[in-house]
């Protein structure tokens, strides 16, 4: 079982693309940057489901991201966040 | 922000109310989540993931106006047709002899 590319607290942004099948990550995320709080467990590529078997599986990272970074003109409390889960394939380190 | 994927991807946008009441699950209902958790088991199709890209195939319109287990049911035909698991023709005989059926027993 492969390692994980990412660790908990690196810096990672969420890719801005739009395969045209189910995919786990909603508009508002995608191009954001966040930070990884916990790597999660795997499981199998939610696109390569699409009349096949998920395989092979990818991992999953739970990232924050702040709310003032996802919303214009945020007016919750400072230092609210979104808590997400991505797979391991939409995410790319961010220096 | 990205543009949404599909009707479904909603997040950020302006919504109405939300409809809070109770409501009981239809005894059809049931019966299309169990199609679903076999059809899952048995391998026919591959993971919930399957069944959501079905769902979010759905024209707007259709994703609007059916409701949670309509959409659900709409999905495993087409992933099942899709898979070839079974035809076009096959449901829409089966769809038919229902209908027949029903109306037969007064409760179409």
């Amino acid at each position: 079982m492969s390692e994980p590319v990412f660790q908990v607290g690196q810096r990672v942004r969420i890719d801005d693309r739009t395969p045209p099948v189910h995919h786990r990550v909603p508009a508002y995320a995608k191009g954001k940057i966040g930070i990884v709080e916990r790597v999660c467990g795997l499981h199998g590529e939610p696109e390569k489901f699409i009349r096949g078997d998920g395989k092979p599986p990818q991992r999953i990272y739970r990232v924050l991201i702040q709310q003032d970074k996802l919303w214009e003109s945020y007016e919750g409390t400072q230092g609210d966040k979104l808590e997400i889960e991505i797979f391991e394939h939409w995410l790319e380190s961010v220096e | 922000m990205s543009e949404p994927w599909g009707p479904h991807d909603l997040g950020g946008q302006e919504g109405g109310p939300i409809d809070l009441a109770e409501h009981d699950t239809a005894y059809w209902e049931w019966q299309i989540d169990a199609m679903v958790r076999l059809s899952l088991k048995k391998g026919l199709i591959s993971d919930f993931a399957e069944l959501r890209d079905g769902i979010e195939q759905l024209t707007p319109d259709d994703y609007g106006s059916c409701t949670y287990y309509e959409r659900w049911a709409k999905s495993l035909a087409y992933t099942l047709v899709s898979r070839g698991v079974i035809s076009e023709e096959q449901l829409s005989e089966k769809i038919a002899a229902v209908k027949a059926r029903q109306e037969a027993e007064g409760v179409a």
